[in-house]
């Protein structure tokens, strides 16, 4: 069996920066793997402009931003593993993996870095009344959709919640030729940054309603409408404020939420609150030597931030390994 | 004289600019947290600009997409045309960061470049 | 020239026209979706039912008993989901103790195997998050779960391999009988047949009074169900009924074959057929009353609502007999639940009926059994290494929540009816019916999809022929 001192789950922003973190603290057999065919995440489709203010002190797309981090982890020959889907973890730090090179493979790490990211949240979590018609995507979906193969979704797009995915999402749908016509936001304020309030939806004239939210999909089998209604202060629905607007696509960009399954499995304890594992001052989880950073542990608003969580999760990972635990 | 009130992009703070404004002319800037909030605001009110992100068809590759940028800001009123001024436009593989894949894009001066780098697919 | 036509392939039409296949007849189902298990039969319970809640001496409670102890066999030749959990009928109120007592002694009359009246400590023992105000609950052990669209799934492979045809998109418009033939214009054309299977679930009541003038009526039953994520699956370990009410069996809290967790339905008679849509109110109430019985169910793991239509006939019971005044008109309506449990039955009912009309020889061609789709994670880890090595599909996974590989998906198209749309290969094989509700997977499926049938992506639909997924290229509108 092979072993490692740190196996990196995940090859995005937290364990591409925790990899180079562990490698400059001196860890040699270092392994990131990585289910998708590339390295870089979900930052691969984010192709906006942006990220790495904080970092690299200008702003880079996010095909950009990773690709800094992956030529550093060639330029240090990191090891890594693409293709590849962590079936299993185990308490004792063994790591099963699929892939077509290595068919099931079991690996032995003396240190595992838990770097998942998250995933968006579903409409059945919004109990939102209606068919379950074609047409309905949450943001990232479609993101990859427009971004990564070309197509799409829908002309006429109405964008349910108020995230930065959702905000992009409505600016790249009007420049791929599509017509956003509202972006409902069941709350008061945008959860979204300011500047992409400005930039992704003022610029093009896009409407953001507040307190308001999508009550009923219309169309059976392909989309054919909403029904948005404004809310009170305590979220209920303002009856008399339902309004129909026809539309061919509706966004979901209501939340993400931590991919927590194999941290779960492995006997990680989670946070009720963030969904994010529970983690001491080191980053590391209730398991000893298992740490955790990025969109995994909590949802993080700038991939910056996720970066040097990483960095520190990474360096902390390696201490562990020298300190012969 | 004329007060007007922006939201400045330049980083993720979003800081709430008081610029005001004589005939077109900048007199002052204040709620700026650092310089850039400055020129972000006079630029915003004598020409504004943008990045301009999109992607063109990528040929031989693992994905269908190839994404670009402006290389440098253009001006707002430009986005569409520039936008449109790729459509159709395919580059082969490999391609790699910072390439030029359209030059003076809509006479702006500004280049159209690859934003990641994609190598030739190696299988299937 | 068929022998005999089966109008719908439902749960019912495909276990007809699997036992039909017995025979030697040119077997025809024509049905008016894209795919097998469209209707009523894809959005249910998933229940098994004992057979204690139909009137005794109805065929209701005949074909429960019957279909439920036909269940265990089928589901092993035909390989699909099903469990024998057992269920609980939950007792609240000691002056409703002579309900519960009333349904022991139908079940007993209906034949049903094992029943026991159980007190609250046995009850809290058996299932710790029941309701502390339970006094008594009816146990059945010969309750089950199953998953309905594999098993729908199933039968009709089944008859497909042996021999029976299937034609889809294809809606009966009217049907008439010239001499000893029916005539059936539809949507894809006339078809002739000797004999017809009426199984077109909610709309039997139509086909019927295209040749019969006896009386039938069909209620769509609107239930709306929550579906919770696995993690929540193991809060009942058995399927928790509610005391029966006017409308029939109440809100049920039950795991599923897939380790999820179940709650509903509601039950409201509506006039649209073709109403699946959930509603607030419904919605609202499942999330309150949910938790009547059992306790602190987890609302917050949902993953998805949907809602089906039971085929309510007026005096809640099966249809199914020759009709009196059209000759070979075989209905088969009122299916609504316990259709499912029922169905193994019913088909076999249906099918001694065609017998009769038509004496037909037996198909000594005929083969029984069905195998699945494989499913690499019931495999050890050494067997699916193997299996990756000899088709690397296995190891390309497309679900990341259910954890379905390439593989899978391809076999859920290339197979006999294979899908042909995305919910079809969600139902076959789960793609999307995970905690992320297709986030993921789609772009992916989507794909395979294409690649696997020669189309285009923007001729990929999500289910009938409405339903396209995508509807341009990037810039194409600019």
């Amino acid at each position: 069996m092979l072993i490692y001192d740190i196996v990196i789950i995940g090859g995005g922003p937290a364990g591409l920066a925790a990899a180079l973190a562990a490698k400059e603290k001196g860890i040699e057999q270092i392994l990131i793997l990585e289910r998708d065919c590339e390295l870089g995440g979900i930052l691969n489709q984010c192709i906006h402009s942006g990220f790495g203010l904080h970092i690299f002190e200008e702003e880079l797309t996010g095909p950009e931003y990773a690709l800094r981090y992956i030529e550093k982890i060639e330029a240090f020959k990191i090891e890594y593993r693409l293709n590849t889907m962590v079936v299993d973890i185990c308490a004792d730090k063994r790591v099963t993996t699929m892939s077509q090179a290595d068919g099931m493979c079991v690996l032995q790490a003396k240190a595992i870095v838990l770097a998942m990211g998250c995933r968006e949240r579903p409409r059945g979590t919004l109990h939102i009344p209606g068919f379950r018609p074609a047409g309905i995507y949450s943001a990232g979906t479609a993101q990859k959709l427009v971004n990564m193969n070309g197509f799409m979704p829908g002309k006429e797009v109405v964008i349910l919640g108020s995230g930065d995915i959702g905000l992009i999402m409505a600016r790249r749908m009007t420049l791929e030729g599509a017509k956003v016509k509202v972006v409902a936001e069941l709350m008061a304020k945008s959860g979204g940054l300011q500047r992409n309030i400005v930039q992704c939806l003022e610029d093009y004239g896009i409407p953001l309603r507040l307190q308001t939210t999508v009550v009923e999909i219309h169309g059976k089998e392909h989309i054919t409408g909403v029904t948005l209604a404004c809310v009170d202060e305590a979220g209920r629905v303002i009856d008399s404020t339902r309004e129909y607007v026809s539309c061919d696509t509706l966004l979901l960009s209501v939340g993400l939420i931590p991919e927590n399954e194999l941290s779960l499995k492995m006997g990680v304890k989670l946070d009720m609150r963030t969904n994010g594992p529970v983690l001491n001052d080191k980053y590391e989880t209730n398991i000893s030597g298992v740490f955790a950073c990025g969109n995994v542990h909590h949802v993080h608003d700038l991939v910056d931030d996720v970066s040097k969580e990483a960095e520190k999760a990474g360096t902390y990972a390696a201490m562990y390994v020298k300190g012969g635990a | 004289m004329e007060k007007k009130n922006l939201i400045c992009i330049a980083c993720p703070l979003g800081c709430a600019l008081v610029i005001v404004v004589e005939n077109s002319a900048v007199l002052s800037v204040t709620g700026q947290k650092c310089p850039r909030g400055e020129h972000y605001a006079i630029k915003e009110i004598t020409n504004p600009t943008r990045i301009v992100t999109t992607t063109v068809t990528l040929i031989g590759g693992d994905i269908e997409r190839l994404p670009v940028k402006t290389e440098s800001e253009i001006p707002k009123d430009k986005i569409y045309d520039c936008v449109r001024a790729l459509k159709g436009i395919a580059v082969k593989t490999p391609v790699y960061v910072g390439d030029v894949i359209v030059e003076n894009i809509v006479d702006t001066g500004v280049d159209i470049v690859a934003t990641n780098t994609k190598r030739t697919r190696t299988s299937g | 020239m068929y022998d005999v036509i089966v109008i719908g392939a439902g749960i019912s039409g495909s276990t007809t026209a699997r036992e039909l296949s017995r025979y030697q007849l040119k077997i025809c189902v024509v049905e008016k979706a894209e795919d097998v298990c469209c209707g009523t039969s894809k959005a249910n319970s998933g229940i098994v039912h004992a057979g204690y809640d139909a009137r005794a001496g109805s065929l209701m409670a005949k074909l429960n008993v019957q279909g439920n102890q036909m269940m265990e066999a089928a589901s092993k030749e035909l390989d699909f989901p099903f469990e024998r959990i057992g269920s609980l009928v939950i007792c609240c109120a000691k002056a409703d103790i002579p309900v519960l007592q009333r349904l022991y002694a139908q079940g007993k009359a209906n034949g049903v195997q094992g029943l026991e009246i159980l007190g609250k400590e046995a009850v809290m023992a058996m299932e710790p998050n029941i309701t502390a105000e339970v006094v008594a609950a009816l146990y059945a052990p010969t309750a089950g779960i199953v998953c309905p669209f594999t098993m729908n799934i199933a039968y009709a492979e089944n008859a497909f391999e042996n021999g029976v045809e299937f034609r889809f998109h294809t809606e009966v418009k009217k049907i008439q009988k010239v001499e000893d033939l029916f005539e059936i214009e539809t949507t894809k054309g006339l078809l002739q047949a000797k004999c017809v299977v009426n199984a077109a679930g909610v709309y039997a009541d139509r086909i019927h009074h295209m040749l019969s003038a006896e009386p039938m009526r069909i209620t769509p039953r609107r239930g709306e169900y929550l579906l919770l994520d696995k993690t929540a699956g193991a809060h009942v370990s058995k399927t928790i009924f509610a005391l029966p009410g006017k409308f029939g069996k109440g809100v049920l809290v039950t795991p599923t074959t897939h380790g999820n967790l179940l709650v509903g339905p509601t039950a409201v008679d509506i006039i649209d057929k073709e109403g699946t849509d959930t509603t607030a109110e419904g919605l609202a109430r499942l999330r309150k009353q949910g938790g009547d019985h059992v306790r602190n169910i987890p609302m917050e793991k949902v993953i998805t609502s949907f809602a089906g239509l039971r085929a309510h006939e007026d005096g809640h019971e099966f249809m199914i007999a020759a009709a009196k005044d059209c000759e070979n008109l075989i209905d088969c309506g009122g299916i609504a639940s316990p259709g499912l449990s029922s169905a193994p039955a019913i088909g076999k009912m249906v099918a001694e009926i065609v017998v009769e009309k038509l004496s037909p020889r037996f198909n000594t061609q005929f083969y029984g059994r069905r195998k699945g789709i494989l499913s690499p994670a019931r495999l050890s880890y050494a067997d699916r290494d193997t299996l990756i090595r000899e088709n690397p599909m296995y190891s390309n996974i497309v679900c990341r929540c259910e954890m379905i590989s390439e593989g899978e998906v391809v076999d859920a198209i290339r197979r006999s009816l294979g899908a042909t749309t995305l919910d079809g290969i969600k139902r076959r094989v789960r793609v999307g019916s995970g905690r992320c509700q297709a986030g993921f997977c789609t772009p992916k499926t989507m794909e395979i999809l294409s690649r696997e049938l020669g189309v285009r992506m923007e001729e990929i639909k999500k289910s009938g022929s409405d339903a396209q997924m995508i509807l341009g290229k990037n810039k194409e509108w600019l």
